[in-house]
């Protein structure tokens, strides 16, 4: 079903520049583990304050002399393993949950969904900073809070789509035919839901990037020594007024990066859904 | 002793009655029809045989097939018997397949899960199945999701589905209705030849009497949730016993003239 979604996906816009954002970025974090132009940790006063492309520098430095191109693309590392971290914890956190709400027994499925409600009502980022209170800031603790904050999300979602497939007419066909749960699960539900989930998933992508750099910025993300777009914005927001281009970098990067993600999976449910593929 | 043993059979929700004391045999390789108006409990006759009532309702009486009660067993134990000895044709075959799901993986789920075969090995007994059931071209109609087929294959496929296993009984719960009046004598005619084929016996759910008229040789008729007769085919469309068989006849005769008085210019 994905090989077929190439080619109506790569139809659309919005799949187009989802898809050349998210390889971007993934090109953009590879290569800067074995090449950047300059090391971006490296301070070096003596190139402080160079505007684009002054020195060799394509965007410029900032006041210790870090490469500003040399960061975004080290910065995007951080922000690659964060959206695709907190996807991952997103998607068992809510299809456990979503499951456990329609597979158990009546009661217990009502708790299940009584407490999803209750998660949902919690906001992400006051979930992010208990959590690096208790387990001290990291990039593990901000995708933790992601994960479980949006997952509980998606198991919302999940949940209702799950309800509606376990009442339809195929369903009971294939009880008729003498499938199991397990079965059930496997070669219904799951596909079913998966259109949905794409969907679901590329928004906690987009919102886990921007939750993120929030985070970052705020100091509760990974160290200020490593590079990260997040913690970019950290540094030069003092200097907004002198050198307003050194956060626009670092902001426009996620900017893209959100908006990406968010056309990419739009583009893609479009395309996986052979409900809404004509051609055959 | 029968194939189907149901006796007493009587389902509630709450404690609205919505079976009561139903009771009847189903003899191995025979072709019986199940009648009645809207609501008289036709579908859910065969939902309680395979253990697939909804939510919430209560049944109580006794199912038995070769002489094993099926009612009360959990559900692993009637998974095994369902869709291998006993199957069942859905009305609304629109519905009744996975949209997502190519029709080949659908013919091959029975087999996969009651004889564990391969992915290979199913997907070749899915072509032969999709053949069986006269779908045009089996190669590539197995290849085809559902929205790609009319409604008469989609309807065959499900009959691909249900007699994978080649099972002992099958359940058709008005397999025709949602079809037009071609591809219905279409269908009647292929679900004849293949449980005659396959020694099946058969359980056809309608509230149409043409229908009832080509593909059973005994009647029951339900009504408001009881069992009014159980006879031959003639005796029972010739001589009801019961004043609301009668009248159920009467109805069902009136809206056929209609319907022909329709199509006469």
């Amino acid at each position: 079903m994905i090989r077929r979604a190439w080619r109506p996906l790569l139809r659309r816009p919005g799949g187009v520049f989802g898809l050349a954002v998210v390889v971007l970025l993934v090109l953009a974090g590879v290569v800067s583990l074995w090449w950047t132009p300059f090391d971006p940790q490296a301070t070096n006063p003596g190139q402080a304050w160079l505007l684009p492309f002054q020195g060799g520098h394509l965007l410029g430095t900032d006041r210790i002399g870090h490469d500003q191109f040399s960061q975004l693309l080290a910065g995007a590392r951080e922000t690659l393993v964060a959206a695709v971290a907190s996807a991952a914890v997103a998607t068992v956190v809510g299809l456990v949950l979503a499951l456990l709400a329609v597979l158990t027994p009546r009661w217990v499925g009502a708790g299940v969904v009584q407490l999803i409600d209750l998660l949902v009502a919690f906001p992400v980022l006051l979930l992010a900073m208990v959590l690096a209170a208790v387990y001290g800031s990291s990039l593990a603790t901000v995708v933790a809070a992601i994960g479980i904050g949006f997952g509980v999300a998606v198991a919302r979602v999940a949940r209702a789509e799950l309800t509606a497939a376990l009442g339809s007419d195929y369903v009971l066909a294939a009880r008729a035919g003498g499938a199991r749960t397990g079965r059930i699960v496997r070669r219904h539900l799951l596909p079913t839901l998966a259109p949905t989930l794409i969907v679901q998933l590329s928004l906690v992508m987009a919102l886990a990037v921007l939750a993120e750099a929030a985070l970052t910025y705020l100091g509760y993300g990974s160290s200020p020594s490593s590079p990260s777009w997040g913690g970019m914005l950290h540094e030069q927001q003092a200097y907004i007024a002198a050198r307003p281009l050194l956060v626009i970098w670092p902001g426009l990067a996620v900017a893209l990066t959100v908006l990406g993600f968010n056309l990419l999976g739009d583009a893609l449910r479009d395309a996986t859904d052979p409900r809404l593929v004509t051609t055959r | 002793m029968s194939l189907l043993e149901v006796e007493d059979l009587t389902v509630h929700i709450g404690t609205r009655k919505l079976l009561e004391g139903v009771s009847f045999t189903v003899g191995a390789g025979e072709r019986v029809g199940l009648i009645g108006a809207s609501g008289s409990g036709k579908s859910l006759t065969a939902l309680a045989v395979l253990g697939l009532l909804p939510d919430g309702m209560t049944v109580r009486g006794s199912v038995r097939l070769d002489g094993t009660e099926l009612l009360g067993r959990p559900d692993r134990a009637l998974s095994a018997v369902r869709g291998e000895r006993i199957a069942m044709v859905f009305q609304d075959p629109r519905t009744a397949l996975n949209p997502l799901m190519r029709v080949g993986r659908q013919i091959a789920e029975p087999l996969r899960a009651h004889r564990g075969l391969t992915r290979k090995a199913a997907a070749a007994e899915a072509v032969a199945l999709a053949e069986k059931v006269g779908l045009p071209d089996p190669e590539h109609a197995v290849r085809a999701f559902p929205h790609q087929l009319s409604g008469g294959q989609r309807q065959r496929v499900g009959i691909a589905i249900a007699l994978a296993c080649r099972p002992a009984l099958l359940l058709a719960d008005e397999p025709t209705t949602a079809l037009d009046v071609t591809v219905q004598a279409e269908i009647l005619g292929l679900l004849r030849a293949l449980v005659a084929e396959q020694g099946t016996a058969l359980v056809f759910i309608t509230h149409d009497l043409a229908v009832l008229a080509q593909i059973a040789e005994r009647v029951l008729v339900l009504g408001g949730g009881r069992l009014l007769e159980d006879g031959s085919l003639g005796d029972v469309l010739h001589a009801p016993r019961q004043p609301a068989t009668r009248e159920l006849l009467d109805i069902a005769r009136a809206s056929a003239f209609r319907r022909s008085r329709e199509v006469t210019p």
